[in-house]
C-alpha cells in the first residue's frame, strides 16, 4: 500500500484563492441534479404515509390513474420488487408496513410537476393505525445499548472508580442538558433524476457521496456497480444529510425502471425533508464532573441518551468527545437509545461532538463557577499530556493557544467574573467561552488519475464531491502542489463515478483522503514519466496507509467566544460578537476555510437560538415542518464574526498537514452562547435552543 | 386549463404555454431551460427564487406565470453585461460570499432589488434606528439596514458574514 514518501511543500496551498466554481454560481450556470437538461423528462411526486404506525389495507389509485399526464403511480402493489431489502429506510414499496408518519408508500409520475403533484393529492390510502410513541425521555424503561455508535465507537467506556472519585470530590457538577432535534435543511432539497436505458441507470443524484450512492442502490436493483452511475457535479449544500442515500433516490430508480428511456425527475419538497432526508436526533445528556478545589478534574461521567427509529438504528455519538477532552483520572460514559415510530436519524454536521460538547462545555463553565476559577483557565488546568482515553501522543493539540488568542481577540479581561454585572442600552451584556473540537478521520478508499494533456496541462479525476465546501479549489491547490505545477495547469474533475472511487464528503475527511490520494498519484505520474510527461500518460494513485494514525491521537481543536445581549425586558437574545479561533493544521485555502469555520459558527448559533424540530407527539411527526416555522439563523441574526486560526504544523495527519474544518465551527459554539449568556444574566440554560422565556421568570 | 403568455426574459421575448397553476419559477426552470432562479423552498420562504420583475425583486415560486403576461424578468443569469460581470457578482467571488452557491442567484438578485430600493428612499424596518436624519432621499445602507434588507434570503451555509460586506462595497 502507498504510504507518502515526504510532505508536500505549500506553494498554491496556503493562498487565498477565490474559489474556482465561483462564476458558475454568480451568473446561475453552475447546473445542480435537477437542472440536467432531458426532453421531455417525466416529474415524480412522493405519496406518504399519513399515518406513524400500522398497515395500509386499501390502496385506491383510480382517480390518480385518470387525471390525463400520469404516466404511472406507484405503490406496494406494484413497484419493482427490490433484491436486496437489508437497508428499511432504502426497502420502501415493498410491503404494507408503515413504521413513520410520512415514510414513502407511493409515487405518481407524469408529464409535469403540477399534474404529478395534484394527482399525488387523489391517492387514496387506507390503513390500520396502531398507536404511536414518538416521545424521548430519559426515564423511559425500554432504552436499550446498541452495539456500537456512530464512527464504530464503543457504545459504554470506563477507566477507574467514578463513583467513588465523585463521592470524594470537594467540588461537583450534576446536571442534565438538551439539545432539541434539528433537520440539515441545505438550501437545495433532496433531488435524484433518474434514467433507466440499455441495461444501466443513470442518477444526477444531489449527494455528498456518489460512490456511497452506487453502493447503495446497485444492490437493491440487482444490479453491477458498473451498471450504476451517479453524477453530481454541484451539490446545493448537504450537512451530512446528503452523506447517505435516502429511500427517494429508491422511489426515482423504480420510476425510471418502470419508465425506460425516460428522465424522471423527483424534486422533494422542503416539507417532504423533515420526514425523508434524516436529522440531527433530540439528546438528553447527564453530566457528572468531581474536581479538587483547583478545578482539576477527578472524574468525568456522561450518560447520553437520543432516539432512533423503529427500521434502523442510527446512534448517536454524543459522549465520545468527553472520552479525549480533558484530563480526569476516572471516567465514564454512556450511549442509550430509545427505538421510536419516527424517521431515520441520521449525520447532521458534527453528529456527536455537536450536541456532546454542547453539554460537556456548559457543564465545564458550571464547575468553573463552583471552583471560582475564570472559564478559561479551568479549560487549560485540564489539558491532557497525552489522550486519555488511548494514551496516545497527540500528534498536534493547540486547545490553550486557541483559548489565549481567542480571549485576547474578544477582550476576556474585561469580563466580569461575576454575572449579572454589565447593563448596556437596557441589554445584560456576558461574554462566555468553549472549546472546539473534531477528529481526524482517515477512510482508505480514494483514488485519483492524473492525466498529463497538452501544453503542459493535467487533468486531476476522482469521484469526490463539492458541496460548498470547496473541494473545487483546495482540491486542485493540493495537485498543483504534488505535481509542482500553478493551479492554472490542473483541471480538476469531481462528482461522477465514472472518475475514480472515492469515499463520501462526510466526517471532514475529504481533504485529508481525495488529497492523499491525489498527491500519490502525483507521484506516481512523477516517478514513471518525470517532469514532462507525454501527452496521455496516466498514473494513479490511493489514499493509502498512515501508520501514524494507530501512533497518535488525531483531532483539530478550537476555542469560541460569545458576547450575548439579552434584554432586560423582553429577554430577546442577541449575539453581537463571535470570536473563533482554530488549530487545524495547515490550511489549504484561507478563504475557503473561512467560509467552512464561519458557516459552522454561523450554524452553531442558529442551533443554540433557533432551531427546533417540535415533535407533536399526537400526529407522530415534526409540526414545523417549512422554514417559516422551522427557524435558521438569517442576516439580521449575525454579528460581527472574527474567524482565525494559528499557525500549526502536523507531520502526522497526512501528506497536506492538514486537518479537517467542515465540521469544527459548530463545535461548540452552542455552549460559548449559553456561557455568554449565563455571564449576562446569571441564568443557566442548560436545554437548547435559548429562547426568551428562559429569561422572563 | 393552459394558457398563452410571453415573457421578456433577459432582455429576449420567450413565448410559451402554461398551466395556469404553473409558477413564475417553474416555468421558467422548467418550460424555458432558466435555471438560475432555484427553488428552495417554493413556499415564499428562504428567497433562494428572488428574481427581478419588472424591476423589483419577487419570489418567483409566489407569482404565477399566467398572471405575468408581458412581464420584464431579470434572472442571475441576466445580470452580467455580457463577459463583463455585474460588480455584486465579482464582489461575492472575491468576499467568498457563497458556498454552495443555491442561494446565490437569490441573494444577487435580492441585492439588486434591494440597492434599488434604498437608492429611492424606501425605508426599512431599522431605517428609524440609524443614525442621521431619516429620507426623504436615499437610505444610507448600514450594515444593520443591509442586513435587515436582505433576511428574506436564507442561506444555510452561513455566508451571511461575506455577504454582508460583498454588498457594501458595491453599495459604497
Amino acid at each position: 500500500m502507498t504510504q507518502t514518501r515526504a510532505r508536500l511543500t505549500a506553494r498554491a496551498m496556503g493562498t487565498p484563492l477565490d474559489r474556482l466554481d465561483g462564476t458558475a454560481k454568480v451568473t446561475g450556470t453552475a447546473r445542480y441534479a435537477y437542472e440536467q437538461p432531458f426532453a421531455e423528462p417525466a416529474h415524480l411526486h412522493p405519496v406518504q404515509a399519513t399515518v406513524a404506525a400500522g398497515r395500509v389495507t386499501g390502496i385506491d389509485t383510480a382517480a390518480a390513474e385518470a387525471v390525463p399526464g400520469v404516466l404511472a403511480v406507484l405503490t406496494h402493489r406494484n413497484a419493482p420488487r427490490l433484491a436486496g431489502t437489508g437497508d428499511a429506510e432504502l426497502a420502501i414499496l415493498q410491503d404494507d408496513r408503515v413504521a413513520f408518519r410520512g415514510q414513502l408508500v407511493g409515487g405518481v409520475v407524469a408529464t409535469t410537476t403540477e399534474t404529478a403533484r395534484y394527482a399525488a393529492g387523489l391517492v387514496r390510502l387506507t390503513y390500520d393505525e396502531q398507536p404511536h410513541d414518538v416521545e424521548l425521555r430519559a426515564d423511559r424503561d425500554d432504552l436499550y445499548a446498541p452495539e456500537s455508535v456512530n464512527g464504530g465507537y464503543a457504545t459504554d467506556t470506563a477507566q477507574g472508580d467514578v463513583e467513588a472519585a465523585l463521592a470524594a470530590a470537594p467540588v461537583t457538577v450534576d446536571r442534565t442538558y438538551t439539545t432539541a432535534m434539528c433537520h440539515n435543511n441545505p438550501m437545495e432539497p433532496h433531488t435524484t433524476v433518474a434514467v433507466w436505458a440499455d441495461g444501466a441507470l443513470t442518477l444526477y443524484d444531489s449527494t455528498q457521496g456518489v460512490y456511497a450512492v452506487r453502493a447503495a442502490v446497485a444492490p437493491l436493483f440487482g444490479l453491477d456497480a458498473e451498471q450504476v452511475r451517479v453524477v453530481s457535479p454541484h451539490v446545493g449544500g448537504g450537512f451530512g444529510s446528503k452523506g447517505t442515500a435516502h429511500a427517494h433516490v429508491v422511489l426515482a430508480s423504480m420510476a425510471a425502471l418502470v419508465l425506460p428511456g425516460r428522465a424522471v425527475k423527483l424534486a422533494l419538497t422542503r416539507q417532504q425533508l423533515f420526514f425523508l432526508a434524516g436529522y440531527r436526533t433530540p439528546t438528553v445528556q447527564h453530566i457528572r464532573l468531581g474536581a479538587d478545589l483547583d478545578g482539576r478534574l477527578d472524574a468525568i461521567s456522561v450518560d447520553a441518551v437520543s432516539q432512533t427509529s423503529r427500521i434502523k438504528e442510527f446512534a448517536e455519538q454524543t459522549a465520545v468527545a468527553a472520552r479525549m477532552m480533558y484530563a480526569a483520572p476516572n471516567r465514564r460514559t454512556t450511549h442509550r437509545l430509545a427505538r421510536l415510530d419516527v424517521p431515520v436519524p441520521s449525520w447532521m454536521r458534527a453528529p456527536g461532538e455537536c450536541p456532546g460538547m454542547f453539554a460537556a462545555e456548559v457543564a465545564m463553565d458550571e464547575l468553573a463557577d463552583a471552583c471560582g476559577l475564570d472559564p478559561v483557565e479551568l479549560r487549560v488546568r485540564n489539558e491532557p499530556a497525552a489522550d486519555p482515553e488511548t494514551g496516545r501522543p497527540f500528534s498536534s493539540r493547540n486547545l490553550v493557544a486557541c483559548l489565549r488568542e481567542g480571549a485576547r481577540r474578544i477582550g476576556w479581561e474585561r469580563r466580569h467574573p461575576a454575572p449579572r454585572s454589565r447593563r448596556e442600552d437596557g441589554a445584560l451584556v456576558g461574554l462566555g467561552v468553549a472549546a472546539s473540537v473534531y477528529p481526524v478521520f482517515w477512510m482508505p478508499g480514494s483514488s485519483a488519475r492524473i492525466r498529463a494533456g497538452a501544453d503542459g496541462r493535467y487533468t486531476v479525476s476522482i469521484g469526490a464531491a463539492d458541496l460548498g465546501t470547496g473541494t473545487w479549489t483546495a482540491l486542485t491547490q493540493i495537485a498543483a502542489d504534488a505535481l509542482d505545477v500553478s493551479v492554472e495547469r490542473v483541471d480538476l474533475r469531481i462528482g461522477d463515478t465514472a472518475f475514480p472511487r472515492a469515499t463520501v464528503a462526510g466526517g471532514s475527511s475529504g481533504m485529508t483522503c481525495w488529497g492523499s490520494a491525489v498527491v500519490h498519484a502525483a507521484e506516481e505520474l512523477r516517478d514513471r514519466y518525470g517532469h514532462e510527461p507525454p501527452e496521455g500518460a496516466e498514473a494513479t494513485g490511493d489514499t493509502g496507509e498512515n501508520p501514524d494514525t494507530e501512533r497518535y491521537a488525531m483531532y483539530a481543536f478550537g476555542a469560541q467566544f460569545a458576547e450575548v445581549r439579552v434584554d432586560a425586558d423582553t429577554g430577546e437574545v442577541r449575539v453581537p460578537r463571535l470570536v473563533g479561533v482554530f488549530a487545524a493544521g495547515r490550511i489549504i485555502n484561507p478563504k475557503t476555510a473561512r467560509s467552512q469555520l464561519r458557516g459552522g459558527m454561523t450554524m452553531g448559533l442558529s442551533m443554540a437560538l433557533h432551531e427546533h424540530s417540535y415533535m407533536d407527539a399526537q400526529l407522530g411527526q415534526v409540526a414545523n415542518h417549512d422554514l417559516a416555522e422551522y427557524h435558521i439563523a438569517a442576516h439580521a441574526d449575525i454579528g460581527s464574526l472574527d474567524v482565525s486560526w494559528i499557525d500549526e504544523d502536523d507531520p502526522h495527519v497526512n501528506p497536506m498537514g492538514s486537518k479537517g474544518i467542515g465540521e469544527i465551527g459548530i463545535v461548540g459554539t452552542a455552549a460559548a452562547i449559553a456561557n455568554a449568556a449565563h455571564n449576562a444574566t446569571g441564568v443557566r440554560v442548560r436545554d437548547l435552543p435559548i429562547t426568551l422565556d428562559a429569561f422572563l421568570a | 386549463m393552459e394558457a398563452d403568455i410571453t415573457l421578456r426574459v433577459n432582455r429576449e421575448t420567450r413565448w410559451l404555454t402554461v398551466d395556469t397553476r404553473t409558477t413564475l419559477l417553474d416555468a421558467l426552470r422548467d418550460r424555458l431551460g432558466v435555471t438560475g432562479p432555484k427553488k428552495g423552498c417554493d413556499h415564499g420562504q428562504c428567497g433562494a427564487c428572488t428574481i427581478l420583475l419588472g424591476g423589483r425583486r419577487v419570489n418567483s415560486c409566489l407569482a404565477l406565470a399566467v398572471q405575468h403576461d408581458g412581464g420584464e424578468i431579470t434572472t442571475v443569469e441576466g445580470l452580467a453585461d455580457g463577459p463583463d460581470l455585474h460588480p455584486l457578482q465579482r464582489s461575492f467571488v472575491r468576499h467568498d460570499g457563497f458556498q454552495c452557491g443555491y442561494c446565490t442567484p437569490g441573494q444577487l438578485c435580492s441585492a439588486v432589488g434591494m440597492l434599488a430600493e434604498a437608492r429611492a428612499g424606501w425605508p426599512s424596518a431599522v431605517t428609524a434606528d440609524q443614525e442621521g436624519p431619516v429620507g426623504p432621499g436615499p437610505v444610507a445602507l448600514s450594515e444593520a439596514e443591509i442586513k435587515e434588507r436582505m433576511s428574506g434570503n436564507l442561506c444555510r451555509c452561513g455566508a451571511y458574514a461575506a455577504i454582508v460586506p460583498a454588498i457594501a462595497e458595491v453599495a459604497r
